[in-house]
């Protein structure tokens, strides 16, 4: 069945180049290497697989599992793996043709067989098995060819040998989920070393194999209890190199996604190891560039911890408020649906912790010139819980947002979000009229910005003053300094 | 003087009791206790107007404690905070008390953000070097301690940074402890903290004492090398560079050879590409015996490698290698062992690679000679001509020079030509430009005679480009060319032929003519200035698009300075005053505007008239009598002259000096 993948297809297909997109007008700057490199044809190396292949040999078809009496089958199930060993040149469509054949329809025997007869899966056996699927599917990644590589915007780099990848996959899945499968034998070869190579795939650009992916360590997870602290770990390494040193990583949404139902599996009360994750790790994850790519994974990790243990919310809020994005308007967006999702599962004793700093930035949001950010933001009220938590505390909530409100409605260039304003501002007054009243009346904002500036014109007085007292009439080194302190500091 | 009063620093007491001493801090505070991001942003900044407010002795004791303990905010206002710490030495009473700024920055060290934490490392090391050898033993390496074995990798991470600044000036006791804990941070758990000090490991090992870079940084570098993640391999590349230089030949084969030879052909192309990339200093560390037995032969792989951007790192490192030869043997080595690869990189299917080696190639004819560029070069070179990647054409071309020492163009420029016609016409016109550029170079190169037979034409077809920048970058070719080939053959092949467009249909075209002019004036000098370029701006003054006009006035304040007196006041001021009159707005505005610069040019032409005309008594001719008035100006001179002359000129003069003031208070 999974024959019907077109055979051997590669990347270098000739409509790839017409699909490249071309590069937007704003990046016009000159004779850029980017312009070139987005149009040029796809490139046919991507081998660093089969670089270490040597001397091929032929191979010829052995006969069929089914056939051969039971005593004889194993024998030739190792011989089928070691077939299945031998790599092949996919960038090169015609190269050896029949070998390819000879390997794709052992390979399919063999997910056949470990999928349907019982009592294949005998311990001599698990060595031979875990070489064959380290040898096709361990290795370096080729270098991106795109450097800019863009997962919302541009095509993925489909992986050439996946014709034969994919049965490879699909056997080890077949392989974990055997009712024969045991871990204990397993575990001598699913070692650590393994589990970190294929956390490495994850950054795989083909698609494809990150959902393969998943499922198989998904399972690993599952099966291989002593290996999970250390998965955990490696994916938490994953994260921070991603986060603060490389910005890139194509398998994130994936492990996320396993993440989510480990994190759903805790047990109760937390470990200070899975708290430090969700804070030191998670929480960051919101900082980086591509969010949009994993959000909804991320977001339903960090919603898991806080159904587990509603005391993280305070930090939790805390963390996407620091990490709140400043330009960008589709994260900010991405950010209000999270928080929504929070507050979805607030416990009133959390809300009124962070309400004040909550309620200013949402303020912030829907002053925002942008009118979807401005939106999302207003859509809380929309909801009952929130606006419920929102009446009960509306002695701080009302304050913090009051002022922001009300300037909007009357400066916003956009009509919904005025109306929606002005809908807000009407819950208000229907929620307590007397603090409404009270809040219309004391809006006056700018005596602050007064009173600030006079701070620091008193200071700067003072610090002249002390400066002509030590250093007499000298005037030019105060001259000096006085130019450095009004390009903003500098040195002493 | 400081501390008189009390340490009140709450907010309230800002200038509320009269005591100015106790103003910046609690200025401070507020400040950083503000909503605004912004706000606390400029505080942070001005820190040092605090400091010296405050005197050291504050600094030292409120300023500094508060800075520690306080700060939990934005990064942005941290990594404020650790440049601004790192220079804060005087402002706490010198280096006696430099140690009074560890406290903030250790904190800072070991945040999350990177930028925070590098700037903090930074600061920390400049104020390493402000420590006594005392103070450092005190303060600073028990800081540096603490990092390096504090729980999250954060701080470990920066504790790399900050060994190679502390170990020179340690006790030997204090530094056999130093090293113990980098050689731990170098086996970390967390691969973070294994590439940092990977990245330190040069660093390091520059200021051990020999015996130890053997013993202990060596086995180090090789566990790196080996690591299990290729993130930390390639880093360790790097490092080699650093602990190859340290060591004697002998050492170097038996230590550190065998651990450059496996990064060489190490299984993950980062890896190699480091290597590769690394090439020349890593050759110029090993020397060249070793360069010979090891380096050549791996480099031979990493050209035939199976990335692109392996090869394509290889590739630019063909040029520095072969000049890094020993000068004796060098021309068989290359001949033999590196040319045959570079053959199979000019048909490479990868076009950065071809690119690449297409950027340095032409080097190598000055080291190979006339015999070997002709025979075995010159067949590359002419093949790269005929590349289909414009950029490895470009990339021949734009090298030339080094060809043309050794060889002389006329040898290529069968070839040449063809592949500049073809880039002139290409349809991306970032390649036509990039052509443009290297049409003075290649004049140069070629000579006259041939570039006017060839390549003129293609000159003047890109001033007609359908691009702007094309137009733009063409009318600036022109004049690089004058300034090659001189005025005179200006006069005789570009003049005439810009002059004619001014009667283009096209005003885009018409456009052209002015902006030619606007560079070419100068190249070409007052005559032909005057004689023929001027009549024709003057002429297009009555052209009927305004884009015209416009730049007719703009031009004539350009070509101003170029003209003499009676051209200026004959010739361009009356249609400058027309202009001046425009219905279009633009165009009055640049009229004004030339207006007031040819006035001031007609001052300047004015005084220097005078100066030398003065003694004969004549005083003024007609043409500097009315000085417009610019502000400021000392207007006491020569009120006599403005008795000669007659009215209508007067009045002329009277106008111009208004426009001057119109357009100077318009500013």
């Amino acid at each position: 069945m999974e024959t019907k993948l077109p055979p051997a297809s590669t990347p270098t297909s000739p409509s790839s180049p017409g699909l490249s997109p071309v590069p937007p007008p704003d990046k016009v700057d000159g004779f850029s290497r980017r312009s070139l490199r987005r149009a040029r044809p796809r490139r046919s190396h991507s081998s660093s697989q089969f670089r270490y292949q040597s001397n091929q040999q032929e191979l010829t078809p052995l006969p069929l599992l089914k056939d051969v009496p039971a005593s004889e089958l194993h024998e030739l199930l190792s011989r089928k793996l070691a077939q299945c060993g031998v790599m092949f040149d996919f960038l090169d469509c015609v190269a050896d043709l029949k070998g390819k054949e000879v390997k794709r329809a052992a390979l399919n025997e063999l997910v056949e067989c470990v999928g349907s007869t019982r009592g294949v899966l005998i311990e001599p056996v698990y060595p031979d098995i875990i070489r064959m699927i380290s040898v096709n599917i361990f290795r370096t990644l080729p270098p991106s060819e795109n450097p800019e590589f863009d997962p919302e915007e541009d095509e993925p780099n489909l992986e050439p040998s996946w014709p034969h990848l994919q049965l490879v996959y699909e056997f080890f899945l077949r392989f974990l989920e055997s009712p024969d499968f045991q871990p204990s034998v397993a575990k001598r070869y699913v070692d650590q070393k393994f589990v970190l190579m294929l956390l490495e795939l994850f950054d795989s650009e083909d698609p494809r194999e990150r959902e393969y992916l998943k499922t198989i360590l998904h399972r690993v997870y599952g099966k291989f209890l002593g290996l999970r602290a250390y998965i955990r770990k490696q994916c938490s390494h994953i994260f921070l190199r991603f986060i603060y040193e490389l910005e890139h990583f194509n398998g994130v949404a994936e492990l996320l996604e396993i993440l989510g139902s480990i994190i759903n599996g805790f047990a109760l009360p937390l470990k200070t190891e899975h708290k430090q994750f969700l804070v030191r790790v998670l929480i960051p994850l919101h900082s980086v560039k591509s969010l949009s790519v994993f959000h909804a994974q991320l977001a339903y990790c960090v919603v898991q911890f806080l159904e587990k243990d509603a005391t993280l919310t305070e930090h939790v809020i805390r963390g996407l408020l620091k990490y709140w994005p400043k330009t960008c308007t589709q994260k900010e967006v991405m950010f209000l649906g999270e928080m929504e999702e929070i507050l979805d599962v607030i416990e009133p004793s959390q809300f009124v912790k962070i309400q004040e700093p909550l309620f200013k930035q949402v303020a912030r949001c829907v002053s925002s010139p942008h009118f979807q950010v401005a939106e999302r933001a207003l859509y809380f009220w929309n909801n009952e819980y929130i606006l419920s938590l929102i009446e009960d505390n509306c002695h701080t909530v009302l304050p913090a947002v009051f002022g922001t409100l009300y300037q909007v409605s009357k400066e916003h260039w956009n009509q919904t979000i005025v109306s929606l304003i002005y809908n807000v501002l009407k819950t208000f007054m229907e929620m307590n009229g007397k603090l409404f009243d009270e809040l219309t009346a004391s809006y006056k904002e700018q005596q602050k910005a007064r009173e600030r500036q006079e701070l620091w014109q008193g200071l700067e007085e003072l610090r002249l003053r002390r400066l002509q007292g030590t250093q007499g009439a000298k005037e030019a080194p105060l001259q000096r300094l006085t130019a450095q302190v009004a390009t903003s500091g500098g040195q002493s | 003087m400081a501390g008189a009063a009390g340490p009140g620093t709450g907010p309230g007491a800002a200038g509320g009791d009269g005591d100015d001493s106790l103003y910046p801090i609690a200025v401070l505070i507020d400040e950083l206790r503000n909503e605004d991001v912004q706000l606390r942003l400029n505080s942070i900044k001005k820190l040092s107007t605090i400091a010296l407010a405050l005197g050291v002795e504050r600094t030292r004791t409120e300023l500094l404690p508060f800075l520690t303990d306080t700060i939990y905010d934005e990064d942005e206002v941290l990594l404020a905070l650790a440049e601004q710490l790192g220079n804060f030495t005087g402002l706490v009473g010198g280096p006696d008390f430099a140690h009074c700024l560890l406290p903030p920055l250790e904190s800072l060290a070991t945040v999350e953000e990177t930028v925070v934490r590098d700037k903090a490392v930074e600061s920390l090391r400049q104020i390493s070097q402000e420590h006594t050898p005392v103070a450092l033993e005190a303060h600073f390496v028990p800081l540096v301690k603490r990092l390096a074995s504090g729980d999250w990798f954060t701080s470990r991470t920066s504790a790399c940074g900050l060994f190679s600044v502390c170990y020179p000036r340690a006790s030997n006791a204090v530094k056999a402890e130093i090293r113990q804990h980098f050689r731990s941070l170098c086996s970390d758990d967390t691969p973070m903290v294994r590439r940092a000090a990977a990245s330190k490991l040069g660093e390091f090992a520059k200021v051990l004492e020999l015996d130890s870079v053997k013993s202990e940084i060596v086995p180090l570098f090789t566990n790196l090398a080996s690591d299990e993640q290729d993130s930390v391999r390639l880093l360790a590349v790097e490092a080699c560079v650093s602990i190859a230089q340290l060591l004697s030949q002998e050492d170097l084969e038996a230590l550190v050879m065998p651990t450059l030879r496996q990064a060489a052909e190490d299984k993950s192309w980062r890896v190699r590409y480091m290597v590769a990339d690394k090439f020349s200093e890593l050759q110029k560390a090993v020397g060249p015996k070793i360069t010979l037995n090891d380096l050549i032969p791996a480099f031979q792989n990493l050209l035939k490698d199976c990335e692109a951007e392996v090869r394509a790192a290889a590739a630019h490192k063909v040029k520095e290698l072969c000049e890094n030869l020993p000068a004796e043997g060098r021309e068989t080595i290359i001949m033999n062992q590196i040319l045959p690869f570079i053959k199979e990189l000019v048909s490479d299917t990868n076009q950065h690679v071809k690119s690449a080696l297409a950027s340095v190639i032409m080097g190598l004819s000055t080291i190979l000679g006339k015999e070997n560029t002709i025979e075995h070069l010159l067949p590359l070179f002419l093949a790269q001509l005929k590349d289909e990647c414009p950029e490895v054409r470009l990339n021949i071309i734009s090298n030339l020079d080094c060809v043309n020492e050794v060889i002389g163009i006329r040898q290529l420029s069968q070839s040449l030509l063809p592949a500049i016609v073809e880039l002139a016409e290409d349809a991306k016109w970032r390649v036509r430009l990039a052509i443009i550029e290297y049409m003075p170079l290649l004049a140069g190169q070629l000579g006259m005679e041939f570039f006017d037979e060839k390549l003129n034409s293609l000159c003047m077809a890109w001033l007609v480009d359908h691009v702007y920048a094309i137009r733009e970058a063409a009318t600036n070719n022109l004049m690089k060319l004058v300034q090659k080939f001189g005025t005179e053959w200006a006069q005789n092949t570009i003049v005439p032929k810009v002059l004619v467009m001014a009667n283009d249909p096209n005003y885009l075209h018409r456009m052209t003519t002015l902006f030619c002019i606007n560079v070419l004036s100068e190249a070409c000098g007052q005559e032909i200035t005057t004689k023929q370029m001027l009549p024709i701006v003057l002429k297009m003054a009555g052209d009927q698009v305004a884009n015209v006009r416009f730049n007719v006035a703009k031009s004539l304040q350009k070509i101003g300075p170029i003209l003499d007196t009676d051209a200026l006041q004959e010739e361009v001021k009356p249609v400058l005053q027309k202009l001046g009159q425009d219905e279009d707005m633009d165009v009055k505005y640049f009229a004004q505007e030339a207006i007031s610069a040819v006035a001031q040019r007609l001052r300047k032409l004015d005084c220097s008239a005078k100066a030398s005309e003065e003694p004969s008594a004549r005083g003024a001719d007609k043409n500097h009598f009315l000085r417009p008035r610019g502000p400021g100006e000392d207007t006491g001179k020569g009120p006599a002259h403005q008795l000669h002359g007659n009215t209508r000129d007067t009045l002329a003069q009277l106008e111009i000096a208004e426009l001057v003031h119109f357009s100077q208070s318009g500013d």
